[in-house]
């Protein structure tokens, strides 16, 4: 039995304490806002917070974050985390959407440690999050806009 | 779109209205349960095959093409609200059911979505399914208000007739509206009267794509459901010899490990037993039939049949003789590698397979062509097989294809498990990346004779590379003597005015399956068509943007030219470029193509090392696509277009040892990321011609633009496509 807390939640899953959180997520627990990409922690598609780091759930097993705070998409309402979804509603970012949970994710926590971040903090942080849609840049201009509401 | 308003309404409402329950019937997929609840009431106003509208006043748009990230959900309720004048707030999208009859492509004759149609296939259908919905609403309310109907206006999901003072929202005639019958040759609005065409309304899908809401295949979880992974043969044509499952079955979770025509499944309780009990799995593979040789092999092949004379594309005058006889000779041989789609989502498909049922989840691209194939593999009818079409996390042409290779796969483990439970197969990025249905390898051979006046007199361009369509059903349709439209568009008719041409062709064969990849033939042709006339010009002595421009004599590449002379005024052409700082070289490449009959030409500046690491600055792009219907999604496509192009030109690549790709995850197939993205513009021609397409058209000037910026910087090109920062590197340093 592993107890995750999640999204302020503490959940009890009778799984390998192998697996990786994102199939706990997903095939464990049904939250489906965090999705797979790669399974190689080369997309960001599974991005979530540990203690408000941004993880790559694909490879993080759940023996490793037990007792640690972790949020998902589903749970992501801080000041940031709202302000950065205002703003991806307002530029229209999204295209397929299917990154779009994991670049949320990473954008949330790059605003959380840094309130004006610049071009260079930006590449910094979210190049490790694939878009296959290419909407790159208005990630980067919604990453900007909702600075400027912080 | 030739047809009248008049004939298309009196068509499409013939087959709606007689279908319309139907629609309500088999409107149930899980992403719109919600709008499948409203859909049992039978007070829902649907008086066509597009379109409902439920007693509160929702309208739900049913779209017969995927949204894959396209904006196609937006862009069709877009045009149906706009006759219908309905309230944006209040207007919803979903997947239409398979069927033929209500649903088909108009382009293709089938159900799905490709060749960026999905616009133009809805411009006239879907107006006037918003205007007969629109009449009907005002019939029913002069009818009750007892005034002429002509009297009445209407925005916003409001009736409103002025001379008595009276409103009402639409919510409260749809049962009324409901029981008249469907009237025939609705007039349509006059276009400067739009409020929500060419006004970029907000994507309807924002909201559930940035709260992690928005339901794809993957999420579907139904009560029972198992999961499977499939091994395939690590060489194409491969088959399966024996299997040793001991250490497989021994993996917990694993349920069982069945034997399908195209390798073995494990089914396990969830996705993560799946993975571990293939990773056990030892299956050994007969490799009589497949394909063992290496992508160089392949290559060598190609460079020598490209010595010999193909089928006929294009023949103008006589080439071979002006080339004989011009003062100058220009030649170039190019290289354009394999390439995955690798869409953000890995393909995925949900099967529920009862005795004498088959219901399908999937992003579903190709409906009925996916609905034949199951049930012929079932030995059901094509009725007998449900899909639920969901939102697709990308394709790029991977989920449309005549063999529906993943959705048949997914239902062949359903029918080998015995219909014990329902089945999700996933692949892995891995599956995605090695699993074929790639873009082509092509070799193009190209010669240009230019006379002593610096006049392009002759053009040569040979191809060879896989057919994408011999073999499948459009085959008769697109393949003609020995020709594959889709492997010469954009060459054979290349939009460059030379007096002698030839444009030839050959059908290479090779064991790989191939398939369209986001702009088809024009992913290759335009590049070589696009850099060759730049090298034409440097040979010439002629500016790049000027010598396209003398050429595009014919009036049908006037919208072409257009959007050329507008790029290159947005780009600044005529003023040179400013300097990058010591040690970086800088140049400006233009390049233009028609494709999907809309007309795109793109301005790229760029940065360059001595250690060949490049940086594209700057796109300006113009896109003429006819009506704007809706601008910010148009921008969105061109911007994504860029991106997705510029990553294959720059790493994009599938390479075969002995027969096994080499690449498997992003590591190695590499995806244009944050950090590369150029800086794009995007001007948008304002036309009134019928609305034509930008999923694809955004892709074919990257490559080529970029190209040629690198030429102006450097005076070196690299043919074999990626240009990597290696190859740039050698090209540099060469003398
Ligand atoms: S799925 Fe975890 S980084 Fe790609
Ligand atoms: S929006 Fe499609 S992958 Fe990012």
């Amino acid at each position: 039995m592993v107890t995750l807390d999640i999204n302020g939640a503490k959940k009890q899953l009778d799984i390998d304490p192998e697996t990786p959180l994102l199939w706990a997520l997903r095939d464990g627990l049904k939250m489906t806002g965090t999705k797979f990409g790669c399974g190689m922690a080369q997309c960001g598609a599974c991005t979530v917070h540990v203690d408000g780091q941004p993880t790559r759930s694909c490879v993080t097993p759940v023996s490793a974050v037990a007792g640690q705070k972790i949020t998902t998409i589903e749970g992501a309402h801080s000041k940031a985390a709202e302000a950065v979804r205002a703003s991806w509603r307002k530029l229209d970012v999204v295209q397929c959407g299917y990154c779009q949970s994991g670049q949320i994710m990473a954008a949330t926590a790059l605003l959380e440690s840094n309130k004006k971040p610049t071009d260079d903090d930006i590449d910094a942080a979210m190049t490790g999050n694939v878009c296959r849609c290419a909407t790159y840049q208005r990630i980067r201009a919604a990453i900007h806009d909702a600075a400027q509401s912080l | 779109m030739k047809l009248t308003n008049d004939t298309v309404g009196r068509r499409g409402f013939l087959a709606g209205s007689a279908a319309a329950s139907l629609v309500i019937a088999f409107n149930l997929t899980p992403h719109g349960a919600r709008a499948a609840a409203a859909a049992t009431n039978a007070k829902n106003f649907a008086p066509n095959a597009f379109l409902r509208v439920a007693p509160d006043g929702t309208v739900t748009v049913l779209s017969k093409h995927l949204e894959m990230g396209q904006g196609s959900y937006t862009g069709i309720a877009t045009i149906v609200a706009e006759e219908l004048d309905a309230d944006w707030s209040k207007v919803r999208c979903e997947g239409a059911p398979a069927d033929a009859k209500l649903y088909s492509n108009h382009l293709f004759g089938m159900q799905g979505t490709g060749g960026s149609s999905s616009i133009a296939n809805s411009w006239d259908e879907l107006r006037t399914a918003g205007a007969t919905a629109r009449a009907m609403l005002i019939q029913a309310a002069a009818a009750a208000w007892k005034v002429p109907a002509g009297e009445i206006e209407t925005s916003k999901s409001t009736l409103r007739h002025a001379a008595s003072n009276r409103t009402a929202p639409y919510a409260q005639f749809v049962s009324a509206a409901a029981a008249l019958p469907v009237p025939a040759g609705v007039k349509l609005k006059d276009p400067a009267t739009y409020t929500l065409i060419g006004k970029s309304a907000p994507r309807l899908d924002s909201n559930a794509k940035t709260d992690g809401t928005a339901q794809f295949t993957l999420d579907v979880y139904l009560p029972g459901m198992v999961t499977a992974l499939v091994a395939r043969s690590p060489k194409f044509g491969g088959t399966v010899k024996s299997v040793d499952a001991a250490a497989a079955k021994k993996i917990k979770g694993v349920l069982e490990i069945v034997q399908i025509p195209s390798g073995v499944a494990v089914v396990a309780k969830d996705t993560w037993a799946a993975k571990q009990g293939r990773d056990a799995l030892n299956v050994t593979w007969d490799f009589a039939n497949a394909e063992t040789r290496s992508t160089t092999t392949i290559v060598a092949d190609y460079k020598k049949l490209a010595q010999q004379p193909g089928a006929v594309a294009a023949k103008k005058g006589d080439a071979a003789q002006a080339l004989a006889s011009a003062a100058k000779r220009v030649e170039a041989t190019y290289v354009f590698p394999y390439l995955a789609h690798a869409p953000m989502e890995p393909l995925d498909t949900v099967v529920k397979l009862g005795p004498d049922s088959c219901e399908i989840w999937a992003g579903d691209q190709f409906q009925t062509i996916d609905q034949g194939n199951v049930a012929k593999l079932l030995g059901f009818k094509p009725e007998q097989i449900k899909i639920n079409t969901l939102y697709a996390g990308g394709s790029f042409g991977r989920r449309a294809n005549t063999q529906s290779d993943f959705i048949v796969e997914a239902v062949a483990v359903a029918k080998a498990m015995k219909q014990k439970a329902p089945v999700k197969v996933v692949w892995t990025r891995e599956d995605d990346i090695r699993g074929g249905l790639y873009r082509p390898l092509f070799v193009h051979k190209m010669e240009a004779g230019i006379d002593a006046q610096g006049n392009l007199t002759a053009w040569t361009n040979r191809l060879v590379g896989q057919s994408i369509l011999v073999g499948t059903p459009f085959e008769s349709m697109m393949v003609k003597d020995g020709v594959d439209m889709t492997s010469v568009e954009g060459s054979a008719d290349m939009p460059y005015d030379v007096a002698n041409i030839l444009v030839d062709t050959h059908n290479a064969k090779a064991g790989v399956p191939v398939l369209w990849w986001r702009s088809v033939g024009h992913t290759h042709t335009a590049f070589a068509v696009e850099t060759f006339l730049d090298d034409v010009a440097k040979a010439a002595g002629k500016d790049p943007f000027e010598l396209r421009r003398s050429l595009m004599t014919d009036t049908k590449h006037t919208r072409l030219k257009t959007v050329l002379e507008l790029a290159a005024d947005k780009a600044g052409w005529s003023k040179p470029l400013a300097a990058g700082p010591a040690g970086v070289l800088r140049g400006r490449g233009i390049a233009a193509a028609e494709s999907f009959s809309t007309y795109v030409a793109q301005v790229a500046e760029v940065s360059v090392k001595p250690d060949g690491s490049i940086k594209v600055d700057r796109v300006v792009v113009a896109v003429d696509c006819g009506v704007a219907v809706n601008p910010d999604v148009i921008k969105a496509q061109m911007e994504g277009g860029v991106g997705f192009g510029l990553g294959a030109l720059l790493h994009g690549e599938i390479t075969l040892k002995d027969g096994e790709v080499e690449q498997s995850n992003f590591h190695d197939y590499v995806p244009l990321r944050m950090d590369e993205m150029p800086k794009v513009e995007v001007f948008i021609v304002p036309s009134t011609a019928a609305p034509t397409g930008v999923g694809e058209p955004g892709v074919p000037p990257i490559g080529p633009a970029v190209a040629n910026a690198i030429f102006a910087a450097t005076g070196k090109r690299v043919r074999e496509l990626p240009l990597t920062q290696e190859k740039l590197k050698a090209a540099i340093a060469s003398a």
